[in-house]
């Protein structure tokens, strides 16, 4: 019973995000491949990307980025492959166009509209008190002589 | 017959919060003291009955009694005792019961201990609460209720999870509601406030003890989640901005940010209706977060527990409460009064700035969670908003708030001087420059990353020992730590939480900029070099554990021939829920980790091993921990702590202001 059970872990073993089999043996290129599968999801999986990914598809998506890129492609032109495949949903970092101006624009126009209101707010709680008026400057005089 | 009992308390419950909404609050109305007091037993009872029906809930899992629908579904004889009470929380149902004793807990904690409260607004308070509790009695009992029985009870459970048998994973979620849920006391607060048109310093100091246990226990909770995830997912992230952590970080951001606008609120009475607001927000952002794991609706790694019906019921409780709320505040927001005056110069103009990042910070996390949902309803695309996107949109709050934190730290009420604040602080900066440049200078590559992290880190740390020994007054050396060792706790707490949060920027600038990774196969007896580290891998075996069987290796690790340990990263599989999981080995250093996992037999027998060196991992959770340890010491500040003599000191203090 143990045995069977251990080759059914064998079985269901995953496979585990970049393998030492998938790797290149050149450093640099190898070295951009993960930048990139860093950057690319795993359209299987629920939030990884396929750097991280043990899917079978992540594996086999990390094997064709290289191959890609082995074949000469730049960064962009082996992201463009992979968009065409499976969508801009891949991309984990959205591109900025289209209504995804919205997205990337959402920072810095919040944080410009909050410092606005911020400022608004300081400057009206910064009023110095007004001068007194003549009847609390005859009080103020009253109490002090008391 | 106990289970049945347990569902009946459940039942009753319910009702008992429905009478809690209702009577105090026409009492509060009506100036009926008899109708207000009848919050305080109700509370009580509330918490005594729900609790019960969790202690019932808990046995059943712990006989394994698996009649019960929910405990043949999550759990297992084999499966370890402490993991069978765990499992009590580890589903949907469960951890909605947990939510609902923690509910009412905070609500007969505010009946208990709140005698110092004026009755008319503690009536309020409790039916605000007691109103929240309706709706989530409603949504367990009618949708997920967990005293469902099975017909014919099976010989055995299908077992629980097994990423969730684990200390790390087990304890986060308890966390997390008590944050959650914390913050529904601020969110009472604040509406019993509006309803009541007056929010003063008392209020203040009242809201904030809620504030600042909830925001502790967030913390504490978000920093279990990341430790899981680091050691538990098999390569050592501790953050993915996946939507679920999102909803429990962006409560988090505006309860931190709360925490800081209540203090102007009790010193200065400025920011009122701001302050009222962020209560509203951060307890919308809980619900939210609430809606966001149950639902499912926006995918991600923590889906163990939901369910799109159950999730439209919690955007409906969401909009009834969060609409609610805002439409009081929109009304009654004008009448919310500011006195304190200040210059453009002073600590209330850094707190302001303070919530700017940390809010904006928010919605920033907030549009990119939401995002992939908006763009497929209203544009059509199916796009993914990943952490690159986090990382370029969030960190820059991060670093803002780093740099003005040690400055509007320190700088006066009222009306400040940054000379003065940049004198007693210039020594730091210049330390935090240089530890920056020396970084930048001994480290292969040019990333900015690190460097500038661990500068403003230093920069923080530095900041908050400058202000400690500011308070700490003039004269001698001996003076001035004898007086520092009898500053107001709060103060104390302020400092830690302040150095805790330096300390956490330190280690995840130090980790992601300065990690090592070795990828290989290698054969048993084998020995490799990563960093300055040897590696032997010197045995793989199989074992036999309580419920699952195991994959171990041995890894000798040595520096420079000095044995530092041998590591046992384990493959397990649990063969009840059909699932393998990772055990990563690490052995913890203050300056780094060794991470090592172990993968699969390769052909030519040997074994994929997986080695990082992660410098300051640990400084990430030491300094969230030092963060939830301020906010304990300030939660235990004299001026806190329930005391009969309150009320008397504050309303001999209240005509003078």
């Amino acid at each position: 019973m143990k045995r069977f059970v251990f080759i059914l872990m064998l079985l269901a073993a995953p496979l585990w995000a970049v393998e030492p089999g998938e790797m290149l043996d050149d450093p640099v290129l190898e070295e951009r491949a993960r930048e990139l599968s860093q950057g690319l999801r795993c359209p299987v999986c629920r939030n990884e990307s396929i750097d991280e990914s043990n899917a079978v598809l992540a594996s086999e998506l990390r094997v064709v980025l290289r191959e890609r890129l082995v074949a000469g492609d730049s960064d962009q032109e082996a992201l463009d492959f992979m968009v065409a495949r499976y969508g801009e949903f891949v991309l984990l970092r959205p591109d900025a166009r289209g209504a995804n101006m919205i997205l990337w624009l959402a920072a810095p126009a919040l944080l410009l509209i909050a410092l606005g209101i911020g400022w608004s707010t300081i400057r009206a709680r910064r009023s110095t008190p007004d001068a007194l008026s003549p009847e609390e400057q005859a009080e103020l005089e009253k109490i002090l002589k008391s | 017959m106990l289970i049945e009992l347990g569902h009946f308390a459940l039942i009753l419950a319910f009702g008992v919060a429905i009478v809690q909404m209702i009577v105090p609050m026409v009492g509060a109305h009506r100036g009926n003291a008899a109708w207000m007091a009848l919050a305080e037993p109700a509370a009580t009872v509330q918490f005594l009955l729900t609790a019960f029906s969790f202690a019932v809930l808990t046995w059943a899992f712990v006989t394994s009694d698996f009649s019960l629908q929910l405990v043949y579904a999550n759990s297992h004889t084999d499966k370890p005792m402490i993991y069978k009470i765990t499992g009590v929380w580890g589903n949907h149902e469960g951890s909605m019961l947990l939510w609902m004793v923690i509910l009412t807990l905070f609500g007969a904690f505010a009946a208990w201990f709140g005698g110092n409260l004026p009755a008319r607004l503690r009536a309020r308070v409790l039916a605000v609460q007691a109103s929240i509790g309706v709706a989530f009695f409603a949504f367990v009992i009618f949708t997920s209720n967990p005293f469902l029985r099975l017909e014919v009870p099976p010989l055995n459970g299908r077992d629980l999870n097994p990423l969730l048998q684990d200390p790390g994973l087990a304890f986060h979620p308890p966390f997390l509601y008590l944050g959650y849920v914390g913050l529904s006391m601020s969110f009472s607060f604040a509406i019993a406030a509006l309803i009541e048109g007056r929010v003063d310093a008392a209020w203040g100091r009242w809201v904030r003890p809620w504030t600042l246990a909830a925001w502790m226990f967030l913390t504490v909770g978000i920093a279990l989640g990341s430790w899981w995830a680091y050691y538990e997912l098999g390569w050592g992230g501790f953050w993915f901005w996946d939507p679920v952590e999102n909803a429990s970080f962006m409560p988090w951001l505006i309860a931190a940010a709360l925490l800081h606008s209540a203090i102007v609120v009790e010193k200065r009475e400025a920011l009122k209706s701001w302050t009222i607001l962020l209560a509203i927000l951060a307890f919308g952002f809980s619900l939210l977060g609430a809606f966001i794991v149950r639902s499912g609706v926006l995918t991600s790694v923590h889906a163990f527990a939901n369910d799109p019906e159950r999730g439209m019921l919690i955007l409906i409780i969401l909009a009834i409460f969060l609409g609610g709320a805002l439409t009081l505040f929109a009304f009654r927001a004008g009448s919310m009064e500011a006195k304190g005056v200040f210059s453009t110069v002073s600590r209330e103009s850094a707190l302001i700035l303070n919530n700017i990042l940390l809010s904006v910070s928010c919605f920033v996390v907030f549009i990119g969670t939401i995002w992939p949902l908006v763009a497929e309803i209203l544009f059509d695309r199916t796009l993914s908003v990943g952490p690159p996107f986090f990382d370029a949109a969030f960190t820059p709050f991060m670093v803002g708030l780093a740099i003005i934190l040690p400055i509007g730290s320190i700088i006066a009420w009222k009306r400040g001087s940054l000379d003065r604040a940049a004198k007693s602080t210039v020594g730091w900066l210049v330390l935090a420059l240089s530890v920056g440049a020396l970084a930048y200078a001994i480290q292969t590559g040019n990333s900015a990353l690190g460097p500038v992290g661990l500068a403003l880190g230093v920069w923080v740390v530095g900041g908050a020992i400058s202000d400690i020994w500011m308070r700490s007054g003039r004269g001698s050396i001996s003076d001035r730590l004898r007086r520092m060792t009898r500053l107001p706790r709060a103060d104390w707490g302020k400092v830690t939480a302040h150095i805790g949060m330096g300390i956490t920027f330190i280690g995840i600038a130090g980790m992601l900029a300065w990690e090592q990774e070795d990828i290989r196969v290698a054969a048993i007896g084998e020995t490799w070099t990563v960093g300055s580290y040897e590696f032997t891998l010197a045995d793989v075996r199989n074992e036999q554990g309580p419920n699952y069987i195991t994959t171990m290796a041995d890894i000798a690790a040595t520096r420079n021939g000095a044995e530092i340990g041998v590591l046992n990263p384990e493959k397990r599989f649990y063969p009840v829920a059909n699932m393998p999981t990772t055990e990563a080995a690490i052995i913890n250093g203050v300056m780094r980790d060794l991470y090592v996992v172990i993968g699969d037999p390769q052909d030519n027998g040997g074994w994929a091993v997986r080695i990082y060196i992660k410098p300051f991992a640990n400084w990430i959770w030491g300094g969230a921990i030092l963060m939830a340890l301020g906010g304990c010491f300030s939660l235990s500040d004299r001026r806190l702590r329930v005391g009969a003599a309150a009320p008397k000191r504050m309303a001999k203090a209240m005509p003078a202001e």
